[in-house]
């Protein structure tokens, strides 16, 4: 075995996996003892190239509240065709297709190498993917007509197979019938309504075929995705949809001065979860939702009309003084859970310079596993490319997305699953392995991820349960097995099964053992999704306190000054924004997130990591920063002159040239694989944007800071906010005082 | 009518008797006072009962009588007395009792009280002929019967006349009247010759021919007084010979026969009028007297025209006579009238009130005519005016009156009596019964009307009611509104609520704001009081008017309706001339017009912002029926070429009414047809539950611009549903849609809905199949009148605060409860239109003319009408299309040319005779081009303390549309057969007082009618017999319903045509005249004949069955009756004189009225031929309506027990 840094990372490449602890600590007690929970982070459609699916069904523990999928950790008996469940200990037969089943002669979910191994199941008829497009057409002219390409792109971009649909909205919402000959035909629902999921479908004839197959019909699916007027394949409208979105106007209905338009995105999105909830239940399917704007009337409406009513800010919500939060929240939660409940995933794309309305929204996406995307405009690149990049294809030209994921956890008997946090749904499955003691979404073993993507990552927390008394036995070793169903974007349904093990250390005795095993950065990240799960439901300084009584690392400075945790300075639709992709982005990204990278690129040597630090910022250097959401390139103040002096156009001056174009390059090589887009920003010393980076950095050198003002070493950043040095003394203060 | 009447009548009973003469005159003229005060003096008895009837027709024909005459003499004589004590108290009184004495003994004969009945009737009879010839009033002897008792009670119960009256009323009643009345009537023209002649030579002999005229009343009316009596058969049988002696007094001896008649025939009528023996009276009645009627008709219908030649003769003699007799006594009389009202009520009013006015009335009914105040030339005048009158009239009256009482046994004598004049002969077929030609004829009246009205009419007196709606005339507005705006029901209102109430005549008017003139009449004239708006009263808020009385110089104004004074503005002051009129009175409108318009200023606008122009909003049906049935593509199609035709005000202009599109059946479609859309975009709505407009800009779009979207749209709407299987319809939701949309435009507007089903579909306003026949005639009737659910109405008040106006065009091939749909467009201005089992060929023309003319029709939005009054009275009650939330304003969403609304007064206070009543109705509305206006009409009428001002002053046709939208109204909450007994109770109630009043006494057993009513029992028939009040058993309760509706908005001329349809024979029509109408009765018919017969809803084109084959190839190219295709709707367009002038005829037809009426050829003896004899209103209908002279008989008896 090589170092626990290899073995992280083997295990990560395989199974997509990192526990904070790579030894189990032995009891309850201990483990409690611990702070850092054992828990990992699980990547359940990491992109594996080198793993085809097998063609076959999983074999299953016969076990009615087992059910566990048979894997390398199971002890065979090739003789009797006998295998026992390494979690319930079961003894189960062969299927008569494993007659043949010998030691030479194994399943590949047999060997060690397929820990991780993906079925394709042949069950039910193949569902096309549905893409429904719920587009604002309160918008600016511009605005509308950037979106209108965009939409008219993305059609290129769906299989033509695929599904589409349109509902468009603004004071009132229309969806369109694609099928039509001749006149455009849309129905109209007004936007102050709150409709049930089954008078929607009425009112759009849905429930017609029904009543026909009562009459001794019964209608097979594709028949009832023919009379699906509202949904049809690409390849038959495209072009009646081109027209129809190229013809598409901006809401009708008058905006008087003062007012904002009036935006029916609850009813909006009713419409569209209750259409999809009556048409294709269960079926893989994407609402994209394009709002540049708050809702203003009906259910789920955020702001009101008056423009002289600013919508609701962090202070007004500490005030309790947002009028329509809890009510707004509320509905789109109900929303979001049918929506997840269906598998169907909603994608918000908010494209404004003000809020839009994401803090109540923003469950829409989290629940069901869609994507939040925000912009200060349609026609920005921001926005075309991240779009774009929603219809990425992988190395088999298949969509990186995956629809109605159902993930299951199982345990082996020391070990209990607290919980999950992710872009999931609690699926409420009691199974016994379900802990008492909820961390995150909780109470279940199972969870409804409806959208997910190859770096969907969710935290999923244990307990141990093993009491004190009743130590593991030498050399056992716990085991867990996430099951996770789902449908490819090639419309196979797939079941990928990862089964896992750690061994079991006593805390006394392998204290050194178990402290080497720890996942110094997945830790992180999982105590950070603890904190940006309890900064969704408690107030904000509770939480940097809870967060503080925990285990403090270097990267908690950044953790606590980030806008997962800070709401200062941030909107409640950028902190919500930022929380959404951070409860769901992978490890590598999710420390960038953070604790930005900052790269240095100076003609003092090649391009280099540095501290994030004001002390970084010198004048002879170019700096690119990373922060997950933004991309900033800042020139030093050197830099920047000869920049503006133009010696990078000067063949003598080739290197300089050279040195400009670097970070622009890599900023590219990140932009290109990055989702979503980040804010890219390229400025120089005394920009205006320059404001992104310095408030990031350390504050080591402030005005305050008089050893350091007006030196040459960096630059003072204005602010309050102590500096890491500052942060480290009072934590050793602290750490040696209270040593609870 | 009255002149015609009095002319005769005057001639005769002036020569006859002076009272007599004098009463007829009287009344015509309103000189009763004169004519009584001499009566009173010579013979008060006269005048009253015996002066019309006995000696306009009695006396001469009474000569002849004599025979029976003595006894009767002696009672005429008293009776005469009596009756004239009856009219004049004072002498009545004594000489009553006396009378009644006598009568008694007379009577004895038949039968005690008979006898003195016989003998008052006898008068009573001459009287109601005479009276009828006078006043108009129409002595039926028939009814008689009924009359009789019915007479017998009025007068008997008035103290001072009745003792004496009731006595002789009985005997007098039907009997002798009948055979009196007959055989006056017919024995004036031809007595009357020698009658004047009796008369003038001597008044005593007038006397007593009276008498004897009485004499044969009284034994028709000892035979109607067994009718009427019922319980004596006696009498009856007494009768005969008193009435044979009676009739044969009258007329001579054809009396007799008519007696005989009148006793066979009084049986009948005594079943009718009792209610066991009805069968036996009216079977009596229509088949006796039909025969009767029949053989006297001949002579009748060469009577009227014979009878004017009669009369005339009389006429002048008797004029000549009477005038030279009477010089005094009728200049008195006819004075009288130019003493007018003063010199009447003061004349009247010493004799009684009571009774001279009823005498006054009859004769006043002339005399009020008297507009000349001079004595002599209203004398001078009288007579000529009567000559005329005669010789128009004079076939109407004696045809009519004669008839009137004749039909029965009476009327038969009577009409032979005419005939008589011209030949004897007619007097016996008559005998029989009740001669329908011998009844009041609605044709003869129209006609006379029609010769009368020469000049065109002028507004400037007040008081004076316009000719009849059935006349073409021209109006020069001069101060008061033209009546092609208002027609009241009385032109002399009486003083006081006792008046009225007595009276039980309707006040009411019958107000069309917004009425299409005839080209050669201009507008009415805008008028524009600057910023400050139009002058109004400070108190009461009249607008300024012709009725404003400027004082100190010009500087105030007294109101005419509250008597406030208000300051003139100083931009609007003028000088006054000599006479106290501004200078600049006739250079202004509203100072000299009764009609005319205000420019309104923000200040009448709803949230005080000037109003935007209307929007038309179509909204179509697309369920499958429609689509099946053709109506969605006819309409698309239409509107396409329709959309250029949108109402606009200035012809020059573009409208500026702009147009929206839905379609639907159990969702919405809206369409956005922006022009700038390349095609039209629907969006469906399927929240029927809570409807809403899903766009605004791109929906409501002008025609030129949005052309050729909108073509493409209509174009498309028919290919997009020709497949379509949905047959449930919303229909709450649509009205909604509109609703909403016009809201969103923050305009009014009107929305054309074609509409095919009962709306079953679940949404609000979802109906259920209700239709019940087994209600029908049930207490629960009502209901099925009732809206079934109350959203409609709510939902009608929400388009009326928005100024929605719905049109209705249904197609349903069921049931699709009009009652409840109908709501939300009657409450708002709207109109329905219903074809039932539409089909795009047969009914595609009338749809498309009724669609085209509904879009092109001027109409006004948003509109509120208000009708204020002078003080002493107020409006009270408002039948039509319109909404009212509060009890003076008349909220109408939409207010077109074709909408009248009748207005009920009543009295708060007293009247002055001196300022009359006067009027005001304001419409404020906004009009097609987004005008806010006020149209004000100005009406002024007489006020009258004289009953018989009242009853000389009225109009039959606008009393009927009154009684038929408060009937139709009543049936909403009352049983149906309640509201037809309402009806003719207060029908009765209206005759009994005029006869117990007005009328010169005279034998009960005779029906006097007011002239100007003398149509009301016909016309009150219609309307108890049309299918809302009576339906058959075919008649749907959706057309019910839609005729109720349809009614509730009609105006004169409408509810006219459609109550009693016009008949034309057209065998030898010419191009450019009409031929004359015959009625509307199947004996007319001939069977060599072809009739069109128009109801304002319909058109049939009857073909007898030997008609000509050169008739038929002419009007329809084939020689064969058998080969006339029953399926046409049109007339196949030929080359001759005859097709041209038919189809000519059948156009000018359709022009007149609001709605196009399909043609349908009726071949005689076709099946089809049963709905074409429902609209012959005078016989009986197969749903169980009397025939007229079954109705009058009934209405008869109806008024004798109330005069009991």
């Amino acid at each position: 075995m090589t170092t626990y840094q290899e073995f992280i990372q083997q295990n990560e490449d395989r199974d997509g996996v990192r526990f904070s602890w790579n030894l189990w600590p032995s009891s309850r007690l201990e483990a409690t003892r611990l702070v850092v929970p054992v828990s990992c982070l699980f990547t359940p459609l990491k992109e594996r190239p080198n793993l085809p699916p097998v063609q076959y069904e999983p074999v299953l523990c016969s076990r009615a509240n087992c059910k566990a999928v048979l894997n390398p950790l199971c002890q065979v008996d090739f003789r009797a065709k006998i295998w026992a469940c390494n979690f319930c200990f079961q003894r189960n037969p062969f299927p008569p297709s494993y007659a043949g089943i010998s030691d030479v002669n194994q399943p590949a979910e047999l060997m060690p190498q397929f820990s991780t191994i993906e079925y394709i199941v042949q069950r039910g008829p193949a569902a096309p993917l549905i893409f429904l497009y719920v587009v604002d057409t309160c918008l600016e002219e511009e605005d509308l007509q950037a979106l209108k390409e965009s939409l008219q792109m993305s059609l290129s971009l769906l299989p033509p197979n695929a599904l589409v649909g349109l509902i468009t909205f603004g004071r009132m919402v229309q969806v369109h019938e694609l099928s039509c000959e001749g006149i455009a035909k849309s129905y109209v629902f007004r936007g102050t309504k709150d409709l049930t999921a089954k008078q929607i479908q009425e009112m759009l004839g849905l429930t017609k075929p029904a009543v026909a197959g009562q009459q001794g019909r019964p209608l097979a699916p594709q028949d009832a995705a023919a009379t699906c007027k509202f949904l049809q394949p690409v390849h038959r409208v495209d072009m009646n949809l081109t027209d129809l979105l190229g013809e598409l106007q901006r809401d009708p209905w008058p905006v008087p001065q003062g007012k904002r338009p009036l935006r029916s995105t609850g009813v909006a999105l009713s419409v569209a979860v209750g259409l999809l909830e009556g048409t294709f239940p269960n079926t893989g399917a994407r609402v994209m939702l394009f709002i540049g704007g708050p809702p203003t009337q009906g259910p789920g409406m955020v702001v009101g009309d008056e423009l002289k009513t600013p919508i609701r800010s962090w202070h007004d919500i500490q005030k309790d003084n947002a009028r329509h939060l809890k009510k707004a929240t509320k509905y789109y939660e109900a929303l979001a859970n049918r929506s997840a409940t269906n598998g169907h995933s909603i994608d918000i794309y908010a494209c404004a310079l003000d809020q839009t309305g994401l803090l109540e929204m923003k469950c829409l996406s989290n629940l069901t596993g869609g994507h939040i995307v925000m912009g200060d405009s349609f026609n920005t690149s921001l926005f075309k490319q991240t779009f774009q990049r929603v219809f990425s294809k992988d190395y088999n030209g298949d969509f990186r997305m995956a629809f109605g994921g159902v993930l299951e956890v199982k345990t082996s008997r020391e070990l209990k699953v607290c919980g999950a946090i992710g872009p999931c749904v609690s699926l409420n499955s009691k199974s016994p392995c379900v802990s008492e003691n909820e961390l995150g979404i909780g109470g279940t073993s199972q969870w409804k991820v409806c959208g997910l993507n190859p770096s969907t990552t969710l935290g999923i927390y244990f307990e141990v349960v093993n009491q004190h008394n009743a130590p593991v036995p030498q050399g056992g070793r716990g085991a867990v097995q996430f099951v996770t169903q789902y449908q490819h974007s090639n419309t196979q349904r797939r079941i990928r099964v990862t089964t896992i093990a750690r061994n079991w250390a006593d805390a006394q005795s392998q204290i050194q053992h178990i402290e080497s095993s720890f996942d110094q950065e997945a830790a992180a990240v999982l105590m950070a999704r603890l904190g940006v799960f309890r900064a969704e439901s408690e107030e904000g300084p509770d939480v940097l306190r809870w967060l503080d009584r925990q285990l403090i690392r270097l990267f908690m400075f950044h953790l606590r000054r980030s806008p997962f945790l800070q709401v200062f300075n941030n909107s409640p639709d950028e902190s919500s924004y930022y929380r959404h992709h951070f409860v769901r982005q992978d490890l590598t990204q999710s420390l960038i997130m953070i604790q930005p990278i900052l790269y240095s690129y100076s003609f003092h040597g090649p391009p280099e990591p540095v501290l994030l630090d004001s002390s970084s910022i010198l004048p002879d250097r170019i700096l690119l920063m990373d922060t997950f959401f933004q991309l900033v390139i800042y020139h030093g103040e050197t830099i920047a002159q000869w920049r503006k002096a133009g010696y990078q156009e000067m063949a003598e001056y080739e290197n300089f040239k050279q040195l400009l174009q670097a970070p622009l390059d890599d900023a590219q090589e990140i932009l290109q694989t990055r989702f979503p887009m980040p804010r890219y920003i390229d400025t120089e010393h005394g920009g205006s944007q320059a404001r992104f980076l310095l408030s990031k950095v350390n504050p080591s050198q402030t005005h305050n800071n008089l050893y350091a003002w007006g030196q040459e070493t960096g630059a003072p950043i204005l602010t309050d906010d102590v500096s890491l040095q500052v942060f480290m003394d009072h934590l050793k203060k602290l750490a040696v005082s209270s040593s609870a | 009518m009255n002149v015609n009447q009095h002319t005769p009548m005057a001639s005769p009973y002036g020569q006859p008797q002076p009272g007599y003469g004098q009463p007829g005159y009287a009344p015509l003229d309103g000189s009763y006072p004169a004519p009584y005060a001499p009566y009173n003096g010579p013979a008060s008895a006269y005048q009253p009962g015996a002066p019309p009837q006995g000696p306009a027709r009695g006396p001469p024909t009474s000569g002849p009588p004599p025979v029976s005459a003595p006894q009767q003499y002696n009672q005429y004589s008293q009776s005469q007395g009596s009756m004239q004590n009856g009219p004049p108290p004072p002498t009545q009184a004594p000489p009553r009792p006396a009378v009644s004495q006598p009568y008694n003994q007379g009577a004895m004969n038949l039968s005690g009280p008979h006898p003195s009945y016989p003998q008052h009737y006898g008068p009573p009879s001459t009287m109601q002929q005479v009276t009828n010839q006078m006043t108009g009033m129409q002595i039926t002897s028939g009814p008689p019967t009924a009359a009789g008792p019915g007479y017998a009670p009025p007068h008997s119960s008035q103290p001072p006349v009745s003792t004496g009256y009731s006595a002789a009323a009985q005997a007098s009643y039907t009997q002798a009247p009948p055979p009196v009345s007959s055989a006056p009537t017919q024995p004036p023209p031809p007595s009357g010759p020698a009658a004047p002649q009796q008369y003038y030579s001597g008044p005593p002999p007038s006397s007593q021919q009276p008498f004897n005229s009485s004499l044969p009343p009284t034994s028709q009316q000892q035979q109607q007084f067994t009718s009427s009596v019922t319980p004596q058969p006696p009498p009856q049988q007494t009768l005969p010979p008193s009435s044979y002696s009676g009739p044969v007094p009258p007329q001579s001896q054809p009396p007799v026969p008519p007696v005989s008649q009148a006793q066979q025939s009084f049986p009948t009528p005594q079943p009718p009028f009792s209610s066991a023996p009805p069968p036996v009276s009216q079977s009596s009645f229509a088949t006796g007297p039909p025969p009767s009627a029949q053989g006297s008709f001949p002579p009748q219908g060469p009577p009227p025209s014979s009878q004017p030649g009669s009369f005339p003769p009389p006429g002048p003699p008797l004029t000549s006579a009477p005038f030279s007799q009477y010089p005094g006594p009728m200049p008195p009389q006819q004075q009288p009238p130019p003493s007018q009202p003063s010199p009447y009520h003061s004349g009247q009013h010493p004799p009684r009130p009571q009774m001279p006015p009823t005498s006054m009335a009859q004769s006043n009914h002339l005399p009020p005519g008297p507009q000349g105040p001079p004595g002599p030339p209203g004398p001078l005048q009288q007579p000529p005016s009567q000559p005329g009158m005669q010789t128009g009239y004079p076939p109407q009256q004696n045809g009519a009156f004669g008839q009137v009482r004749g039909p029965q046994p009476g009327y038969s004598a009577p009409y032979p009596g005419q005939p008589n004049y011209g030949a004897p002969a007619p007097a016996p077929p008559a005998q029989k019964r009740l001669d329908p030609d011998a009844i009041p004829s609605p044709i003869q009246v129209i006609e006379d009307d029609k010769a009368k009205t020469t000049e065109p009419f002028t507004t400037g007196v007040r008081g004076q009611a316009p000719p009849l709606v059935t006349t073409n005339f021209q109006v020069q507005d001069q101060g008061n509104a033209s009546p092609r705006f208002i027609r009241c029901t009385a032109y002399n209102m009486p003083c006081t609520a006792d008046m009225a109430k007595q009276s039980q005549v309707p006040l009411a008017a019958v107000i069309k704001p917004l009425a299409t003139l005839p080209p050669d009449e201009p507008p009415p004239l805008v008028v524009d009081h600057g910023e400050s708006g139009p002058i109004r009263c400070n108190r009461c808020k009249a607008y300024m008017c012709p009725y404003m009385q400027f004082i100190e110089g010009g500087r105030r104004f007294q109101c005419g309706f509250c008597s406030c004074v208000t300051e003139v503005p100083p931009h609007y002051f003028q000088h006054l001339d000599h006479t106290g009129k501004r200078v600049d009175c006739y250079d202004r409108a509203e100072l000299s017009l009764g009609s005319y318009e205000f420019l309104a200023t923000v200040d009448y606008c709803k949230n005080n912002k000037l109003p935007q122009p209307p929007a038309f909003i179509f909204l179509i049906d697309v369920s499958y029926n429609a689509v099946k049935s053709g109506m969605v593509n006819i309409v698309c199609q239409e509107l396409k070429t329709l959309l250029d035709c949108l109402p606009r005000e200035n012809p020059e202009a573009e409208s500026a009414v702009r147009v929206g599109f839905v379609t639907y059946n159990k969702v919405l479609h809206f369409y956005n047809v922006k022009s700038s859309l390349a095609q039209p975009q629907m969006m469906v709505v399927s929240d029927v539950s809570d409807m809403f407009v899903p766009l605004l800009d791109g929906f409501l779009v002008n025609v030129n611009e949005s052309r050729q979207v909108i073509e493409s749209l209509l174009d498309q709407i028919p290919e997009m549903f020709a497949d379509t299987r949905e047959t449930e319809t919303v229909f709450g939701p649509v009205i909604q849609a509109g609703l909403e949309a016009l809201k969103a435009a923050d305009c009014a507007g009107k929305l054309f809905v074609f509409h095919t089903s009962l709306p079953i579909a679940e949404a609000p306003g979802k109906l259920k199949n209700r239709e019940d026949k087994k209600l029908i005639g049930t207490d629960k009737e009502k209901s099925l009148f009732q809206p079934q659910v109350g959203f409609y109405s709510s939902l009608a008040k929400e388009c009326v605060a928005q100024g929605c106006c719905v049109d209705l065009f249904l197609f349903p091939n069921q049931y699709v409860d009009v009652a409840t749909l109908g709501v939300v467009p009657v409450s708002t201005g709207g109109s329905v239109y219903k074809y039932t089992y539409f089909q795009a060929q047969s009914d595609q023309e009338r749809f498309l003319n009724d669609l085209r003319r509904d879009v092109q029709k001027l109409v006004g939005f948003d509109a509120v009408m208000r009708v204020r009054t002078s003080t002493g009275i107020r409006a009270t009650d408002f039948f039509g299309s319109f909404y009212m939330s509060n009890t003076t304003d008349v909220e109408l969403a939409g207010l077109d040319c074709d909408k009248a609304i009748t207005v009920e007064f009543k009295h708060d206070d007293k009247l002055s005779e001196e300022t009359g009543a006067l009027m005001q109705c304001a419409v404020l509305y906004t009009s097609c081009s987004g005008q806010r206006r006020l149209r004000i009409h100005n009406m002024a009428v007489n006020c009258c303390s004289q009953l018989a001002d009242l009853y000389r002053n009225c109009e039959t046709d606008t009393i009927i549309n009154y009684f038929s939208k408060y009937a139709f109204r009543g049936i909403l909450s009352n049983p149906t057969k309640a509201v037809r007994e309402t009806l003719v109770n207060q029908c009765a109630q209206i005759l009994a007082c005029y006869r117990k009043n007005c009328a010169s006494p005279s034998s009960a057993g005779q029906l006097i009618l007011p002239e100007c009513m003398k149509l009301l029992p016909v016309y009150l028939n219609c309307v108890l017999k049309s299918d809302v009040l009576l339906p058959g058993a075919d008649v749907s309760l959706d057309d019910r319903a839609y005729l109720r509706q349809l009614i509730s908005c009609m105006d004169v001329a409408e509810t006219h045509v459609f109550f009693y349809p016009r008949l034309l024979p057209v065998m030898k029509l010419e191009s450019g005249s009409l031929p004359v109408a015959v009625r509307d009765s199947e004996e007319r018919l001939s069977k060599g004949g072809v009739y069109l017969l128009e109801t304002g809803l319909h058109l049939f084109l009857w073909v007898g069955a030997s008609v000509q084959q050169e008739l038929l190839l002419n009007i329809f190219g084939t020689p064969s009756f058998s080969q006339i295709d029953s399926n046409m709707t049109s007339l196949p367009v030929l080359d001759n004189p005859i097709s041209q002038a038919l189809r000519e005829l059948i156009y000018s037809f359709r022009a007149q009225r609001s709605r196009y009426m399909k043609l349908m050829v009726v071949k005689q003896e076709d099946r089809a031929e049963l709905i074409f004899r429902h609209f012959l209103v005078e016989d009986k209908s197969a749903s169980g309506g009397a025939s007229y002279v079954d109705f009058l008989c009934h209405m008869h008896k109806e008024i004798r027990q109330l005069l009991s």
